[in-house]
């Protein structure tokens, strides 16, 4: 159903393709006065709220009236006023003044309405693993390259909302830094080229099949013509150990390593 | 009666017009339907440019437009030569303001069409007829919106001398192929159930087949258009609307069936011979929360469905993806071929999904034939059933901690159409290995609307391809990597092959790159700038060309 925005083509260095916000696609309706949507409200959780839910997003039998057709094409209770009068399938009637239908039309107006539904029932937080079992797979997984009292001391305490923090770890870079940020000291590739004998090394700013392109330490940019395998090309990827761990994990496993993590104060 | 109106149109074929006859036809010259031709395998009979030219391929000429009515586009009248200022027609019945974010940068995405020496394109709310030859934009046509969203646009259809465009908010447009005026424009949806029309018009015969769909749950479905009238010829729903319909014992309830999407995108193919128009359909809604009114299949969503054309009835589907909850549509373009399949001849039906697996059907039935996996990351399948559907691991679904899936809800390729070549036998795709986590954010058991429910957070990319995969076995003849650690993640925007020998295709970092179908070997590249679309091949006064569009420019090559 969503149609994917254009491929972003090669992400930034150390980072994942840029979160775009979505401005609203359709208009929306002007806000009515409070008093009415109110009063409307009222009216509603006698009449409706049993089968459509005080929210209006469905109830005991009764559909969603938020995105059905005829809310969505009404304006002021002119298409919602026969619905009640006449009742439907399953639906009895209802005999109400004009008045009170535009009042609940105004009611169900109220609500935004978009395919990206803001949550409502949010749970309050992803932390839902095990932390004791989280330390025994970080010691017997990650202990090669990474130690809670040195490189991770304190982390928990550092990156303090869950999900940041599990994102994070599982792929540094990939989480929290808000388009445009650096990427982290630990997420720079680095690139050797080896061309008549000399290596160059530096940080790779960019790639394809026909060129090769680096700073080196000292900041002196290089570009490279590449032709198959010439010049030489090595990557040195330093998330690589990530990288190959994301088909090994179980989700158990992630959501151990971050109750465990976030425990490191 | 459908021949006698076939016939009375090409009686009256002046120029720039589209001989009826030609849709019949393999791809060759002219380019006038969204793939090319019916069978969808953007494979070109053309061999002007082959394997052993193609590194002679030179730019021919380069055309840039603009979105909206500020510029028409194309040829600037300070420099001179560039003759009489484009004109630039307006219709719409909203004040055009409203791009929703989308519309703002020009970015030709969509199928253009070539017929008798004319290029037409699209991006949604715009038109623009080109001259083949050089590029000069010939007329600009700009449709002012109501709004919707302005994703993208996917190309027009033609049907003699006139050109139909969908719209973001939901109009059939007809336009007048010589001179970009408009015809008539007639509702393809209601707006305020928001829906948004983005499929590029299929015709066939007296057929115009459009589709639909929008993120807010309402019903997808696909109709045939008169093309003289713009009047509804037949509907068909991907979901089932009512008690008793085919396939509402997939659903929870009748409500959750009503609400269940199955968009209509992208276009299908179409099989001359069994008359049937086959396509994929959108996924299921709610997308990621699983309501009680979902229990269930959930057709005709994430299936290949085929509509007979004459009488609008399904003749069969098979679907793919039961009960999906990772938004993967199926809405890629299916490929048809006829071949050899385990000793048998065969008509088929090729699909690669957006959720890493590729397909084989028979397409006379809807038989399954073949499944496998062209993603080696891909991790949300627990089971392929007898019928070769792939059923999904349940703990993959999103969840309050996370789930860590492969691919992202991208997939592992998306609708920027796979070609085929029956030199090769090979199917060729964009590809690309992702990962991230699904984490549930609405824990309300009514579940949420549309794309609501949760928060999907990239992970990483593995690394993106351009693949080659062998329809008889499903397994990978060729596979070319991206350089770099691991790449983006779509893929590039499309894929074209041709009689020589040749796959073209965009790879991540602006080159536009030809390939030795046979074995992915390198043979040419040129670097355009982002290339937005899958190119295409049209011949023109003796010379072939090689047609591309990145961001807001077209480039054509030749050799001279």
């Amino acid at each position: 159903m969503a149609q994917a925005p254009p491929p972003a083509g090669a992400p930034p260095a150390g980072g994942p393709p840029a979160a775009f916000r979505r401005p609203p696609d359709f208009p929306t309706r002007p806000p009515a006065d409070p008093a009415v949507v109110e009063r409307g409200k009222q009216i509603y959780s006698i009449t409706c709220t049993f089968c459509h839910g005080a929210d209006a997003r469905g109830g005991s039998g009764g559909p969603n009236l938020i995105r059905t057709p005829v809310v969505l094409n009404d304006k002021n209770g002119e298409l919602l006023g026969p619905v009640l009068k006449e009742g439907r399938e399953g639906m009895p009637k209802f005999d109400l003044p004009a008045a009170q239908v535009s009042d609940i039309a105004a009611f169900l107006h109220s609500f935004r309405v978009g395919g990206y539904d803001i949550s409502r029932m949010a749970p309050p937080t992803i932390l839902v693993g095990d932390a004791k079992a989280g330390e025994a797979y970080f010691q017997k997984t990650c202990t090669s390259c990474h130690s809670v009292s040195n490189d991770l001391k304190g982390i928990g305490g550092r990156i303090t909302d869950p999900k940041r923090l599990q994102q994070t770890w599982l792929m540094p870079g990939a989480a929290g830094r808000g388009p445009g940020a650096p990427p982290s000291p630990g997420t720079i590739v680095k690139v050797s080229v080896t061309q008549g004998g000399k290596k160059i090394t530096g940080r790779l700013t960019k790639i394809d099949d026909f060129l090769v392109s680096l700073t080196e330490d000292d900041g002196t940019p290089r570009s490279f013509t590449r032709d198959g395998d010439n010049p030489k090309v090595e990557l040195i990827d330093p998330l690589q150990g990530h990288r190959a761990l994301l088909g090994k994990y179980t989700d158990k496993d992630i959501h151990d390593v971050t109750a465990f993590l976030a425990s490191v104060k | 009666m459908k021949l006698l109106a076939l016939f009375s149109l090409a009686g009256v074929l002046s120029a720039q017009a589209l001989d009826p006859a030609v849709l019949q036809k393999p791809l060759s010259n002219e380019w006038p339907t969204y793939s090319g031709d019916y069978s969808g395998q953007r494979y070109s009979k053309l061999t002007q440019i082959n394997q052993t030219n193609v590194k002679n391929l030179t730019l021919a000429w380069t055309t840039r437009v603009s979105n909206g009515p500020g510029a028409a586009g194309g040829g600037n009248p300070f420099r001179g030569g560039g003759g009489a200022a484009v004109p630039l027609i307006t219709g719409g019945e909203g004040t055009g303001e409203f791009t929703g974010g989308f519309g703002a940068g020009t970015n030709i995405r969509a199928s253009m069409l070539m017929v008798d020496g004319r290029l037409y394109f699209s991006t949604p709310d715009n038109a623009w007829a080109v001259d083949a030859r050089d590029g000069r934009v010939l007329w600009h046509y700009f449709w002012k919106t109501k709004g919707g969203t302005h994703i993208g646009i996917r190309g027009l259809g033609m049907w003699g001398k006139w050109l139909y465009m969908e719209t973001p908010d939901d109009f059939l447009v007809c336009l007048d192929a010589l001179t970009g005026k408009e015809r008539w424009h007639k509702p393809i949806a209601d707006f305020n159930q928001q829906y948004f029309s983005t499929m590029a018009p299929i015709v066939i015969g007296n057929n115009v087949i459009i589709g639909t769909g929008n993120d807010l749950d309402a019903p997808g479905y696909v109709q045939s258009r008169d093309p003289e009238t713009g009047d509804v010829k037949w509907t068909v729903y991907t979901v089932p609307m009512k008690k008793g319909d085919p396939g509402m014992e997939t659903w929870g309830s009748v409500e959750g069936a009503r609400v269940g999407a199955g968009n209509v995108w992208i276009p299908g193919a179409y099989d001359p011979e069994t008359h049937l128009y086959i396509f994929g359909t959108g996924n299921p809604s709610p997308s990621y929360t699983n309501p009680k009114s979902r229990d269930g299949d959930n057709l005709f969503t994430c299936s290949l469905v085929a509509i007979n054309v004459d009488t609008g009835k399904m003749a069969w589907y098979y679907q793919l993806n039961p009960h999906d909850t990772h938004d993967w549509d199926s809405s890629e373009t299916p490929i048809l071929v006829d071949g050899d399949f385990k000793g048998k001849p065969r008509k088929m039906a090729l699909h690669a999904d957006r959720n890493g697996y590729f397909y084989v059907v028979d397409r006379l039935t809807g038989e399954h034939l073949l499944t496998s996996k062209f993603s080696d990351t891909v991790n949300w399948v627990k089971e392929i059933n007898a019928k070769g559907q792939t059923i999904r691991n349940v703990e993959k679904d999103s969840t309050v901690g996370g789930s860590l899936v492969s691919p992202n809800n991208y997939g592992a390729t998306n609708w920027p159409p796979a070609a085929y070549s029956p030199d090769t036998g090979l199917f060729y795709v964009p590809q690309s290995d992702t990962y991230a986590m699904y984490y549930l954010t609405e824990t309300d058991p009514r579940g949420a609307m549309g794309l609501g429910g949760k928060d999907e957070q990239f992970v990483a990319s593995m690394g993106t391809y351009l693949t080659a995969i062998d329809y008889k076995t499903g397994k990978i003849a060729w596979r070319h990597r991206y350089p770099g650690v691991g790449g983006g993640f779509g893929g590039g925007n499309g894929v074209l092959t041709t009689a020589g020998k040749l796959v073209f295709a965009g790879d991540l970092s602006g080159n536009l790159i030809a390939y030795d179908a046979a074995t992915g070997k390198i043979l040419w590249h040129s670097r355009i700038g982002q290339v937005s679309n899958a190119p295409q091949t049209y011949m023109v006064d003796g010379k072939q060309y090689l047609l591309v569009a990145a961001g807001d420019q077209l480039f054509a090559f030749y050799l001279q």
